[in-house]
């Protein structure tokens, strides 16, 4: 499986590799800002993890690995495109501006996606695996029907998926809608070896960007843990579908280094080794090399960067802890749009059951 | 006999059907080396080999139409679906297919398929992580429901349902599964599958509760004793069919019935027992069927569950409500 053609554009210890089809042309700053971007979100993540082990989360889903293809898509994303994450998508958000404090809400179990898609062209969160791919593909199908398409200044959208996910029915659907539609699309799949303990040739017998070609879409497989190699495969899929070529199948290659959230024990199902021979081709270490070779950052600039990153981190600590737990009878809000009279009386009918415990408080005094 | 939780009674059910029967073969999403997300098939690939604990591809309607075939080959699939929440994407193949099938080919057809489903709330879970979907599959003919409140139960009805020849949707209350409770391994002597059943006997009022909800009517029914009323509280055990011969009577007896589910309200189990409890017992009630139940809005998230979820106060007060009448 691991034979498939990889678009790699930096080697596993920093050294930029050639390719005749893909390229970047960043200028110093821009090369700085996504190294910026992938220890942001790494520090972020550990300290989501470490709010979820002392009981502040009921859940988190870390992207210990998966920095690089996510700051990768998420920066080749122009500002119009629409973005379709699954619930792993922490360096999307980052990447399209969403409070990280928001994405924290959701796995503090104090509302159910907390972000105005709108206001950061990303939707909420997708727990149920792939169900957004369809959802992806007919916003995609809207923008195509708007004619937002056909110029360099086009709507791309993208749908986030996992390796697991694309044995659900949902995703192979999308596929067909997209490839029969030629919704202006790009799937964008990291393919982070397991779901949650299924190692990928549990869904799979050829590589997951082979499968695309069947359903008349372009599958290409990109270095995952190479950020380089990721935006770039990434820009191109997206400006294809906004100049209204078509959609893409996109596969980061990819890892996933910590446990799937952090409910589950992989030590129950990898050895430490697998994780061991991937920690060397960690897309930090990669990049950070690949910085300093070419003299674009020293030492100074690593260290400001952790020193923001760890104030970055502790603020949303600071903000998570403060968020309010949500008043009783906000759950009986925004179940219509346009209201309900009986689940009104419902509402009532419990407002005044909790009632008849403040005044049975008042009597106590 | 020993103590375990109902989640090891699960799983030791399930390692005794596999014995029994070389045609029953467990599949589900990372049963196998990981023995489940809730572990309750920890160990059974190991023992019985992956041929016969099968971690399947991350697709319900896969796991479950795939099911349909190995049953019409004469195989006796368990399901495991991995959360209340995610198995909707195999509705179609549960309720327009298996369910139908045994139907349609006028009985030459049966499906011995039993879906395990962890479903409710309470463990503080993200989102599809708490739902009470057994309305959609009590609705649906052809289907069997079932509950246990307990480990014992557990251990005898997951032993019976594989057994069985009916497609049996298996719910389990996952925040009851580390609840402990006395198992008698190497006796069949259970209650029939498909019986309700008396769990503390009283004269005032009846609750009558299924899975999760057991627990918090029994717990209610002592605090009612407290105040000096006497609580019958009765297990449902089987949502489809309903065995509501001991509501009957119990309610002839104490005159008041209030049905607890975790479930929303409308159209849940509670208003199909006050219909036909309506019906049968009218001349003996002394006020109108009570529902304690969810309400009739999404699950909410976690943090506010514990206002959504009926609970021992709500219980209580729906008693209290009972004698109003």
């Amino acid at each position: 499986m691991s034979e498939f053609e990889m678009v790699q554009l930096l080697s596993p210890t920093g050294e930029r590799v050639h390719h005749g089809d893909y390229d970047v042309d960043f200028n110093d700053e821009e090369y700085r800002g996504l190294y910026r971007d992938l220890v942001m979100i790494r520090r972020f993540d550990a300290e989501a993890t470490a709010l979820q082990r002392q009981g502040e989360l009921g859940l988190w889903a870390p992207l210990l690995g998966q920095e690089a293809a996510q700051i990768g898509a998420g920066r080749a994303l122009a500002p119009q495109d629409m973005a379709f994450p699954t619930y792993r998508e922490h360096g999307v958000a980052f990447c399209r501006g969403v409070d990280l404090v928001q994405v924290l809400s959701m796995f503090r179990c104090v509302d159910l996606g907390a972000w105005n898609p709108a206001e950061h062209n990303m939707h909420l969160y997708t727990i149920v695996i792939g169900d957004q791919t369809l959802h992806a593909t007919g916003y995609a199908m809207g923008v195509a029907k708007d004619g937002a398409i056909g110029s360099a200044s086009g709507t791309a959208t993208m749908a986030f998926l996992g390796d697991g996910a694309t044995s659900e029915g949902a995703v192979n659907e999308a596929l067909v809608w997209a490839g029969v539609f030629e919704a202006p699309l790009v799937f964008f799949c990291q393919n982070n070896q397991y779901a949650i303990s299924e190692s990928t040739d549990h869904q799979t017998r050829v590589p997951l960007a082979g499968r695309a070609p069947g359903f008349g879409i372009p599958g290409i497989r990109v270095d995952g843990n190479d950020v380089l190699a990721s935006y770039a495969v990434t820009k191109a899929a997206l400006d294809r579908a906004r100049m209204g070529e078509g959609p893409s199948f996109i596969e980061a290659f990819t890892y996933r280094m910590g446990a799937h959230t952090t409910s589950d024990d992989p030590t129950r199902y990898r050895e430490g080794s697998e994780v061991d021979a991937w920690k060397a081709k960690d897309p930090i270490s990669r990049y950070r090399a690949f910085l300093t070779n070419n003299g674009l950052a020293d030492e100074d600039f690593f260290d400001q960067i952790d020193a923001e990153a760890e104030a970055n981190a502790i603020a949303a600590r600071t903000a998570c802890l403060a968020l309010p737990d949500p008043a009783p009878l906000s759950l009986f809000d925004n179940v219509y749009a346009n209201g309900s009279p009986p689940l009104e009386r419902q509402r009532d009918e419990f407002a005044a059951y909790l009632d008849s415990f403040a005044d049975t408080e008042e009597a106590a005094k | 006999m020993s103590t375990m939780t109902m989640g090891k009674a699960l799983n030791s059910g399930l390692r005794t059907v596999l014995d029994n029967d070389p045609k029953t073969i467990l599949m589900g999403q990372d049963i196998g080396k990981l023995g489940g997300v809730f572990r309750i098939t920890d160990g059974l690939q190991k023992d019985f080999g992956s041929a016969r604990v099968v971690d399947a591809p991350l697709g319900e309607a896969g796991i479950i139409g795939t099911a349909i075939g190995l049953a019409l080959r004469g195989f006796r699939p368990v399901c495991e679906i991995q959360f209340d929440g995610f198995v909707f994407p195999a509705f179609d193949q549960i309720t327009t297919m298996l369910a139908k099938m045994h139907y349609r080919s006028a009985g030459k057809l049966r499906l011995p398929i039993t879906i395990r489903i962890p479903y409710g709330g309470g463990i503080g879970a993200v989102e599809h992580h708490s739902e009470s979907p057994e309305s959609y599959f009590i609705h649906t003919a052809g289907l069997k429901v079932v509950t246990p409140s307990t480990p014992a139960d557990a251990f005898a009805m997951i032993q019976q349902s594989v057994t069985s020849d009916d497609p049996i949707i298996f719910l389990e209350p996952k925040r009851r599964y580390w609840d402990k409770g006395e198992i008698v391994e190497d006796s069949n002597d259970w209650s029939a599958l498909h019986s309700a059943r008396v769990v503390r006997e009283g004269t005032d009022a009846t609750v009558a509760a299924y899975g999760p909800m057991v627990k918090t009517s029994l717990q209610a029914a002592d605090a009612a004793a407290s105040e000096g009323r006497n609580v019958e509280v009765i297990d449902l055990r089987t949502l489809a069919p309903l065995d509501l011969e001991p509501v009957f009577t119990s309610v002839r007896k104490t005159g008041r019935l209030i049905v607890v589910h975790e479930a929303p309200m409308t159209l849940g189990l509670g208003a199909e027992i006050s219909a036909r409890v309506t019906q049968e017992c009218f001349y003996s009630l002394e006020a109108p069927v009570l529902r304690v139940t969810g309400f009739d809005t999404p699950y909410p998230a976690a943090r506010v569950e514990e206002t959504y979820l009926p609970d021992l106060d709500r219980v209580l007060d729906a008693v209290d409500r009972s004698f109003d009448y």
